[in-house]
């Protein structure tokens, strides 16, 4: 339960860190608070020869409102979005699903940008990020590029981030304003995975009908899923009950969960459906309330 | 008549605060891990990935070349010792390192002593061994099965995975009495294994010195004593150069009872390198191979006449122990005292038979606050008379009420044998119903399920027996149950008490202290209690299945008698007035009708060492070791409400109210806090506690992400009420009541569950019950959101 | 087995910070914990380690005020920061609000995960003066009790917040007496 031998460097500056990873390549892990990185390293499933700390560095943390989209650093601790003032209305997703991640402890540590470079499909963040469309900005030595959250998480605790890239910042794109969301999460204990969990976020236009639609979907898969064929079923519609309950089994239809201690992939289907019903219900209600 | 009585801080019934708390708040805990000695080297033990291999090779060469590696022990270095098997605490034999199979994964196969636990580590994962994987057994259906392999094959004789059959009550009148029943319910109960999981893990610090031979343990036990003592029958160091030192101690719940392989081989390791030795097991280590709970495939049959009244109780169970029989237990009984199993209830005969099978998985089975399988035989009782009650259509608290043993049948022997020293099962039951305000409840639950709401309300009325106990039925290896109090009182009226039990944190500290202030009158605060030191302390079988306020208790309260007397004569020297014409109220003597004519303890203390009668030995102490004429029974009514949610099958605890009986409380306080923690674990066994086995023998929930234990978010509110049915033959008329809770509690929850589901014809689902299985029972009935 | 190579061991770093108000500081290996820096080089016992898959909470200290799992650390993480352990609750002899509720009201059996829940609660009153149960059972929600069930340390953080309430709503003593002194 301690972790075998590692080099270990604390970068002063952004370029500093990248210059390190340009030269060790996976060789080096980038270590933010820690929080999942450390387990692994306490079982030595990881067992780098570097270890890049970005976790002092400045100005990577923080929200900031820009014309309405939204801007996180990568190194904000989750317990910082759970607190933050600036994420209400449209955006009160985050401090919703922040406040159901692991333990207050681990929220206190961990990061934003490190729970999604994880990846783990068990993790919260990554569902939020495929409902709300989030943009990942990434930098290397070599510049910066954006990517798209549908084709960030390719895999298991994999990524499009390539070796020498660190994670900066995600961006959200402005949204209208009768807007909202709900996570709804199934967890055996406080500090278990998800055994399902859903997030959803809605957008009206002026005529009470959807006009976007985000269902990000946790442990059900390889990877957060985005349901892709639920949300399209539902733009453009009344979110009527009936209207609902369908999108929901679609939602239910696109999940890939499997048998395991938490359940049978039929039960964790279900929940899914059930959760989706939920969460659109109250974020279409939410939405309303927006003044 | 009296003088006006002073207050005495810490007499019987007094909640005081607990003396020993100060180091505890200030981080000043000695526990296992805290202790640093000169010289210190630290183990670390490699384990077996795999439940059943034969091992082919095993190579520490780069293991041993490593930075801080002073030794690798294997099983043939400990064979070479005779140490490579030692005996168990139930007369089998258990590997304490492998030598030609491995057994269960997770099993000690090797130990590196290194300078650091770091190090150790890293040498550890340089061994290399060589397994024959060969197929697993992993339950008792599959260890009877045709063709199925045989685990101990290392013992002579040993033809199969049977290892016992066992046998309580009589199969003819219980026979004859299904024959005449009017109804006969059945229930298939399997109680899944589950772990006691103190948050303190297992350890030793082994300090063999090389100068004197001297054997310095410290070690996690809560039987210093009787590990003690077989360690000099296993190692042939003599038992006067073995000294076991348990300090303070994270959390036993029976997980610290066994002797494990850990401690032998740190032993041995520092005996042959001549410095201390330290191993501290991690979390994973401690789920995956130390003394699990349960794993019992129960079937019970509840006889009833037409009038709902029980008439007979036959049960059948396969007990899943493991790879090596090891429970520490009376050795009289093989499965515990599970027959106690026809529990609060009037059944007049009644037929138990147990057998007992290896599987390849850990050894144990009798832990996690069982009262030696009492846990188990609660459940199956408290189930199936609930089953009974919902099948019949009779109310459950009613169904109970009827057949209750009454309180004029006590003391009661039951169909077992077993002679109930008290209780007032009725009245346990009403005062639960009413802080339940049963009756509004029920008709609550009505108009909430005609609204479709899945919701529900449980009932478990248990019947515990401890406090082993009378020395000819209950011995472990042959070491009787008495116990020991030893009580010094010094010059200045401060004393000192051992004894021979261990506390975990269950306040002994000041509950014994208080014992000693009820019979002598000296403030507890002015009584410092020792436990623990084997050099010191009195000889005793330690703290488990509520046994020390039983035995201990009593022994405290016969010792703290004994100096009494002896106070006696010398008040009567110091007074100038015969014994006989001597009061005592709490804190002195008095001469009869001159009041003030009065010597305190304190005073008597002093008198003991400056101013004795003519003839008498100085000093004022004693020591005691009581053998229990009986067993005590505490019980209780415990009452769980439910709300399903149907469309995840989540279940939320609406309200739990536990009514306990106990007899005499010393410290209602210390008392509260012990059932707070049991219904606790209740919850946590009857919802989300499992460790369980793929069909590889791969274990699952061997660290705490797969093995669930509640937080205080999940943890229900507990509503406590209490009454007090002293026990006879008790000196203070107290019961144990530390396991209470566990034992008692989970069929509570599980019953609530069940009475939620009935109306859709669900009659069972096995612990742990989750949302998964709640979801696929209701779905089964084609119920949904 | 792996890939490290033998040079890696025992690279060992400086780290400083302050413990409890004190200036610590050692040589430690990148992959020493923060739990074990504490435990072994700094020889402060009152941390505990109770599993090893940051689930039990029994390591918890706060780092600049904030509550944290310590065997979820590297101490060089920490380098330069300000942590508070159980050790550091106590000012002079007299034991903190919190230490005095878990006394006054059982918080505590075996003593184990109290340090953990004891700085937790300090953390959540600094915070939340006024915590509502769930507020409570809700902050602790990270550490792991197996003796208490819970409601004894619930009652002790409330006692505390009562007892800091009301030292707070006396007014000094002396008031206007000492105003013109050093």
């Amino acid at each position: 339960m301690f972790p075998a031998a590692f080099d270990y460097e604390s970068p002063a500056s952004l370029e500093e860190a990248l210059g390190l990873l340009a030269k060790h390549g996976d060789a080096a892990k980038v270590m933010a608070g820690g929080q999942s990185l450390i387990p692994l390293l306490k079982l030595r499933f990881a067992q780098p020869s570097l270890l890049v700390d970005i976790g002092r560095l400045k100005g990577l943390s923080g929200v900031a409102r820009h014309n309405g989209s939204l801007k996180i650093g990568a190194l904000t601790r989750h317990v910082d979005i759970e607190r933050s003032k600036d994420l209400g209305g449209a955006w009160a997703i985050f401090p919703e699903a922040a406040h159901w991640i692991s333990d207050p402890l681990v929220r206190n540590q961990g990061t934003i940008g490190g729970s999604v470079c994880h990846a783990d499909p068990s993790g919260d963040w990554g569902s939020i990020m495929l409902a709300l469309d989030a943009e990942l900005v990434v930098r290397s030595t070599k510049g910066e590029r954006v990517i798209p959250a549908a084709n960030f998480f390719q895999g298991p605790f994999t990524t499009a981030l390539r070796p020498d890239e660190i994670l900066t910042e995600i961006r959200i794109a402005s949204s209208s304003k009768h807007a909202a969301g709900a996570y709804n999460k199934l967890e055996r204990r406080v500090g278990d995975f998800a055994t399902v969990a859903v997030c959803v976020q809605v957008e009206l236009d002026g005529g009470g009908k959807v006009s976007k639609a985000g269902i990000g979907l946790t442990s059900v898969g390889p990877t957060n899923l985005k349901a892709t064929a639920a949300e399209k079923a539902l733009v453009g519609r009344e979110p009527t009950d009936a209207v609902i309950a369908e999108v929901a089994k679609l939602a239910a239809a696109a999940a890939e969960p499997k048998d395991d201690v938490r359940g049978s992939a039929e039960f964790k289907k279900d929940v899914v459906r059930v959760f989706v019903q939920r969460g659109l219900k109250t974020a279409v209600a939410r939405a309303k309330e927006v003044r | 008549m009296a003088t006006e009585t002073h207050h005495i801080h810490g007499r019987i019934g007094q909640s005081i605060k607990r003396i020993e708390d100060a180091r505890f708040l200030r981080g000043k805990g000695n526990y296992l891990d805290d202790f640093v000695l000169p010289g210190m080297l630290h183990m670390a033990i490699l384990r077996s990935p795999h439940a059943h291999a034969r091992i082919k090779s095993i190579d520490a060469t780069a293991a041993s070349a490593m930075p801080g590696v002073i030794a690798v022990v294997t099983g043939d270095l400990m064979a070479q010792h005779k140490l490579a098997w030692m005996p168990t605490m139930s007369g089998d034999t258990q590997a304490v390192l492998a030598t030609d199979k491995v057994r269960f994964q997770g099993q000690e196969v090797a130990a590196v002593i290194a300078e650091s636990k770091y190090l150790a580590e890293d040498a550890r994962d340089a061994i290399l061994v060589d397994y024959d994987v060969l197929p697993a057994v992993i339950s008792p259906e599959g260890a009877k099965a045709a063709g199925a392999p045989v685990i101990r094959d290392d013992k002579e004789g040993q033809k199969d995975n049977h290892i016992y059959r066992w046998e309580a009550g009589n199969q003819a009148t219980t026979q004859a009495a299904f024959a005449a029943a009017h109804k006969v319910v059945r229930l298939h109960s399997f109680y899944p294994r589950c772990h006691p999981a103190p948050l303190e893990t297992c350890g030793c610090i082994a300090d063999v010195n090389p100068a004197t031979g001297k054997a310095t343990i410290y070690m996690t036990s809560q039987a210093p004593h009787a590990i003690r003592t077989v360690f000099a029958l296993v190692t042939g160091l003599p038992e006067q150069q073995i000294r076991v030192i348990s300090p303070d101690i994270g959390g036993g719940f029976g997980n610290k009872v066994p002797v494990y392989p850990g401690y032998v081989v740190a032993t041995a390791a520092s005996l042959l390198i001549g410095r201390p030795v330290k191993w501290v097991e991690d979390r994973n280590e401690n789920l995956i191979s130390t003394g699990f709970a349960r794993d019992y495939y129960m079937t019970g049959d509840l006889a009833v006449d037409k009038n709902g009244k029980m008439l007979a109780l036959r049960v059948h169970l396969d007990s899943d122990n493991g790879a090596f029989f090891s429970d520490a237990q009376p050795s009289k009984f093989k499965a515990g005292l599970f027959h106690i199993v026809t529990g609060s209830y009037d059944i007049p005969t009644a037929h138990v038979t147990a057998d007992g099978y290896y599987t390849n998985k850990a050894p144990g089975g009798v832990a996690f606050r069982c009262s030696f399988r009492v846990t188990e035989a609660s459940y199956l009782i408290e189930r199936l008379v609930t089953n009974a009650a919902l099948e019949l259509g009779i109310d459950q608290a009613e169904f109970r009420m009827r057949n209750f043993i009454k309180p004029e049948q006590f003391p009661y022997t039951s169909a077992t044998g077993w002679v109930y020293d008290s209780g007032d099962y009725p009245r346990a039951m009403k005062v639960a119903l009413d802080k339940l305000g049963y009756d509004d409840l029920r008709k609550d639950v009505e108009a909430r399920r005609k609204k479709g709401e899945v919701t529900g309300i449980g009932i478990a009325s248990f019947t515990e027996v401890v406090g082993a106990g009378h020395g000819a039925e209950f011995d472990i290896l042959g070491l009787r149950m008495f116990d020991s109090a030893e009580l010094r009182v010094h010059p200045t009226g401060k004393a000192m008490l051992r004894m021979g039990v261990k506390s975990q944190g269950q306040g002994h500290e000041t509950t014994f202290a208080q014992i000693v202030t009820e019979e002598l009158g000296i403030p507890a605060t002015d009584i410092a209690v020792e436990e623990g030191d084997t050099d010191t302390a009195p000889y005793g079988l330690g703290t488990y299945a509520s046994r020390s306020t039983p035995v201990a208790g009593a022994a405290t309260a016969m010792v703290s008698r004994k100096i009494r007397d002896k106070a006696r004569k010398i008040a009567s020297h110091l007074l100038e007035a015969a014994e006989e014409d001597l009061e005592w109220e709490v804190g002195k003597f008095y001469v009869k009708g001159s009041p003030d004519r009065a010597k305190t303890i304190q005073e008597i203390a002093f008198a003991a060492y400056t101013n004795l009668p003519e003839g008498m030995e100085a000093g004022l102490e004693g020591v005691h070791y009581y053998d229990p004429p009986n067993m005590t029974y505490p019980f209780g009514t415990y009452a769980v409400v439910v709300d399903i949610d149907k469309g995840t099958g989540q279940v939320k605890v609406r309200r739990m109210v536990a009514v306990d009986d106990c007899g005499v409380r010393i410290n209602p306080m210390i008392v509260e806090g012990q059932i707070h923690g049991g219904l606790t674990e209740g919850f946590g066994i009857a919802f989300m506690e499992l460790i369980t086995f793929d069909s590889e023998g791969n274990c699952i929930g061997s660290n705490f992400m797969d093995y669930l234990l509640p937080t205080a978010w999940e943890t229900p509110r507990f509503e406590l009420g209490e009454t007090t049915t002293p026990s006879p033959h008790h000196p203070l008329g107290a019961k144990g009541v530390g396991e209470s809770a566990t034992v008692g509690s989970p069929a509570a929850y599980v019953n609530a569950v069940i009475d939620a589901l009935s109306p859709y014809g669900i009659t069972n689902i096995d612990m742990p019950v989750g949302p998964d299985k709640v979801w696929a029972a209701l779905r089964s009935k084609g119920v949904t959101e | 087995m792996n890939s490290k190579s033998p040079n890696l061991v025992g690279l060992a770093r400086k780290v400083a910070m302050t413990v409890n108000g004190a200036e610590r500081g050692g040589d430690v290996e990148p992959r020493v914990l923060l739990v074990d820096f504490l435990r072994t080089n700094l020889r402060e016992t009152g941390t505990h380690v109770g599993c090893d898959t940051t689930s039990c909470g029994a390591c918890t200290v706060l780092l600049d005020g904030e509550p944290v799992k310590s065997c979820t650390l590297l101490a060089v993480q920490v380098n330069g920061r300000s942590i508070t352990t159980v050790e550091g609750l106590a000012q002079g002899g007299t034991l903190s609000p919190i230490q005095a509720g878990f006394h006054e009201e059982h918080g505590l059996q075996c003593g184990f995960c109290t340090p953990g829940m004891m700085l937790v609660g300090t953390a959540l009153l600094k915070r939340n003066p006024h915590p509502t149960e769930d507020d409570i059972r809700w902050a602790i929600s990270g550490n792991i009790c197996r003796c208490t069930g819970y409601m004894n340390i619930v009652k002790s953080i409330q006692y505390a917040a009562k007892a800091t309430a009301e030292a707070a709503a006396k007014p000094p003593v002396g008031v206007g007496a000492a105003a013109g002194g050093e």
